[in-house]
């Protein structure tokens, strides 16, 4: 890509900030599609239509990785130096190792039991887990410049949303 | 003043011309094209007024082609060279096909995509559907008095990157500029203008004669996202006119018909059927061979009721459609009638049931989706004119692409219900010390084993320097374009050695097998190519000057004097040579001044960025 695009935020013309206006990055996205769309240069030349789609392909990149509060910050964190590595660094707060463990226990149980009830109070907690590590989240990137401890939150973000999906599974099993 | 000797009379025609472009509905058993004349999307009639082109050819051994209805005429006598269906064997391989053993044909089990050995040689899938995208594009530029700028071609939403690389290899094949192509169902919606609609979930219903499909359509703003596909791809409206022959035989006491009286028997039911569809009764009168008569009334009540197993068919299929998708019936805004077989009045009571309102049935069944992509045709040919209707659909990718891995398992780079145009890069290592050759393969689907996906396409990076296990990057590049057409792309990155291969999956077709299957196609002699080829070149010349012209006019101070003298020197250039009849030097002459309008191509479209974020934290846009 050129280098003119150096940024998914500026690209949308948008604060390189955690918290964000869902409204205004889906209006700034579709303008910028309306303009770059390859639906636009269906009758132009080669270099119009190579501009177009790879523009296109770059602005639906960078919607999807700013519209989710998870990939708006790796994003983030990797665009200063605090890469997340998923793979290679699991080290997590003994705290919420325990917490993990605890929570994967019970949706088993739940789970093997067809427990409505249980699975339910599991919602709450994760749900009540997850706006918590998004406020922290906002602290550390839009207050603090912490990159490294909002690196580590990612983490835990992306269990987080994990547990959360295979708990919606489990649910829809039980329904 | 370079600038008035390039608007030369000829090359630049009257402003806001209209530029002609088409939709066409390449179906499984008939097929139609449609245009927008006067604001008003139209479908093209043939020369006796029949809308609608049976999606049937037939190959003669003196090399002569019959297409559409000539062709059906001679499929019960001529079953081996005459090609139905030709839509269930694009981008398949012999075991894809559903029935192979019933079918007459005589296949050539190539690798990749099958061919049918037919008594004018071996034909691919291609070849035969281009013969019907031929007939439609002469239809249309007779119709129209010109050429066209180019077609929108639909296919099935669930169409794979095999099928839908098959579609547009034939619609290059028949001559023609593919615009875009469209799912069947957002074209389908397109035509009610669900577009401007507000935003939910739509279902299409698509009864047509061999095939059933469900799609689940969530529309917000102008994006089609497909939520869900189902069918059946062996229940249409034939099962209905077969289901009431059988009844005819039983009320008849007969048995065993020769094959004409069979034929004849059937034309007669398909025609009761369709009364039905406006009258609470029918007559069935047939006089078959050896003097017998057959004469029945059906009553409307009598044939719901011998055909309800198949409308339930249809139903569950929704059904399934929709759980898939997560929804309940109530979730669905509105129904989508595609097809003729969705004029039965049972049908319609089904549907209508089963979603809790009536389906939408304004515009014919037949049409609906040719009507669309003619409506899709005309906004990407630039004929809409500011403050009209305007929309942009973004599509998404049906199935997802991915990688195979050790052990046979796949690593998927794009999943399902990705947004295109999308580009996305994945690096891999080796695993052996000293490894120079990685195998790449291509594959497509939901499935976590590679042998329950499609196999795309496999090529071999080489030349990775000599390193440690593991020390090399490879990074492998896929990129869908707006038609959900993928190319793949592979290169070591540390080493500073590119080894950097493109691969079109394997049964795209060259340029150069298009150039010889047009060299052959029947019919076109040689003179007639070349012409075809020089006007072609003509007029993409032409629209080439002029969109050169438009563009320095406008942001022609993107470019420093040196830059401009040389975009002018090669616009300068291809007006020269297209003025002459050498149709390869007036394609290099394109390919020279478009490669060299590329970075001026790149400017114009960060200013444009930045106009529409004007407002916005302008110095916050695109920083050089």
């Amino acid at each position: 890509m050129t280098a003119r695009a150096p940024d998914h935020f500026a690209l949308f013309g948008l604060e390189p900030r955690f918290a964000l206006d869902a409204e205004a990055l889906e209006q700034a996205y579709r303008r910028v599609q309306e303009q770059v769309h390859p639906d636009r240069f269906a009758t132009g030349s080669a270099a119009e239509k190579r501009v177009a789609m790879q523009w296109a392909a770059r602005a639906n990149e960078a919607f999807q990785t700013l519209r989710s509060p998870l990939g708006r910050a790796a994003y983030l964190c990797e665009r200063h130096g605090a890469p997340i590595h998923a793979e290679s660094n699991t080290a997590m707060p003994e705290e919420f190792l325990e917490r993990q463990l605890a929570l994967r226990e019970a949706l088993d149980e739940a789970r093997g039991e067809r427990d409505p009830a249980a699975l339910a109070r599991l919602r709450d907690e994760i749900r009540r887990l997850r706006e918590d590590t998004l406020s922290a989240l906002a602290a550390a990137l839009d207050r603090e410049g912490d990159y490294r401890r909002a690196a580590g939150l990612v983490r835990q973000l992306m269990f987080i949303e994990k547990f959360g999906a295979e708990l919606a599974a489990a649910e829809a099993e039980t329904a | 003043m370079a600038l008035l000797q390039i608007a030369e009379p000829g090359m630049s025609p009257a402003p806001h011309e209209r530029r002609l472009a088409v939709g066409i509905d390449l179906g499984t058993t008939n097929s139609l094209v449609a245009t927008v004349r006067n604001s008003v999307a139209d479908v093209l009639a043939d020369e006796q007024g029949r809308p609608l082109l049976p999606s049937v050819v037939r190959y003669r051994a003196d090399g002569s082609v019959e297409v559409g209805f000539e062709a059906l005429a001679h499929q019960a006598t001529d079953p081996r060279n005459t090609i139905v269906s030709v839509k269930r064997f694009m981008g398949r391989s012999v075991k894809d096909v559903e029935h192979v053993e019933n079918l007459p044909y005589d296949f050539v089990d190539t690798p990749g995509m099958l061919q049918i050995r037919t008594v004018a040689g071996v034909k691919s899938p291609v070849e035969v559907s281009a013969e019907i995208l031929r007939v439609l594009r002469e239809r249309a530029e007779s119709a129209l008095g010109g050429d066209l700028v180019g077609a929108v071609i639909t296919v099935p939403a669930y169409f794979d990157d095999a099928q839908r690389q098959a579609t547009r290899d034939a619609a290059r094949l028949a001559g023609l500029n593919v615009l875009r192509l469209l799912n069947e169902p957002t074209a389908a919606a397109l035509a009610y203008g669900l577009d401007n609609a507000a935003e939910g979930v739509y279902a299409v219903y698509d009864l047509g004669g061999g095939t059933f499909d469900i799609s689940i359509l969530k529309l917000t703003k102008g994006v089609f996202e497909v939520l869900a596909t189902g069918g059946d791809t062996a229940l249409g409206g034939d099962d209905f006119d077969h289901r009431l022959y059988c009844w005819a035989l039983e009320q008849a006491d007969l048995s065993l018909l020769p094959p004409e009286d069979t034929s004849l028997l059937t034309v007669k039911a398909r025609a009761a059927k369709e009364a039905l569809s406006t009258k609470d009764s029918a007559t069935i009168q047939a006089r078959l061979s050896k003097g017998r008569w057959v004469n029945l009334t059906i009553k409307r009540d009598i044939f719901a009721g011998m055909t309800q197993h198949l409308v339930q068919k249809t139903i569950d299929a929704a059904r399934r459609a929709l759980r898939d998708a997560g929804l309940k019936p109530a979730d669905v805004k509105g129904v989508v009638m595609v097809g003729g077989a969705t004029r039965m009045p049972h049908v319609r009571k089904a549907v209508a049931d089963l979603f809790g309102q009536e389906p939408l049935i304004d515009i014919d069944p037949d049409k609906v989706v040719a009507l669309g992509a003619a409506k899709q045709a005309n906004l990407l040919a630039g004929n809409h004119a500011p403050g009209d209707d305007d929309w942009l659909l973004l599509d998404v990718i049906p199935l997802s692409l991915g990688l195979e891995t050790m052990g046979g398992l796949v690593e998927r780079i794009i999943p399902r219900n990705s947004t295109i145009p999308i580009a996305r890069a994945q690096e891999f290592t080796t695993f052996r010390d000293g490894q120079t050759a990685m195998a790449i393969h291509v594959v497509q689907g939901e499935r976590e084993l590679v042998s329950d996906c499609r196999s795309l396409a496999r090529f071999e990076l080489r030349g990775i320097p000599p390193m440690a296990a593991g020390a090399a990057r490879i990074r492998v590049t896929f990129q869908v374009d707006a038609d959900g057409l993928l190319s793949v792309s592979a290169r070591e990155t540390t080493s500073g050695v590119e080894a950097s291969i493109v691969v079109k999956p394997s049964y795209g077709l060259t340029d150069e097998e298009i150039a010889r299957m047009l060299q052959e196609s029947i019919g076109a002699a040689e003179a007639d190519v070349a012409a075809r080829a020089l006007r072609e070149q003509q007029v993409e010349a032409q629209r080439l000057v002029e969109a050169t012209i438009a563009a320095l006019a406008a942001d022609g101070d993107l470019l420093d004097d040196d830059e401009r003298a040389e975009v002018e020197r090669l616009l300068r250039e291809l007006i020269d040579i297209a003025r002459g009849d050498d149709h390869l030097a007036i394609k290099t002459a394109i390919d020279r001044l478009s490669r060299g309008t590329e970075e001026f191509a790149a400017r114009r479209m960060d200013r444009t960025i930045r106009a529409a974020l004007a407002g916005r934290r302008i110095d916050e846009v695109l920083p050089e």
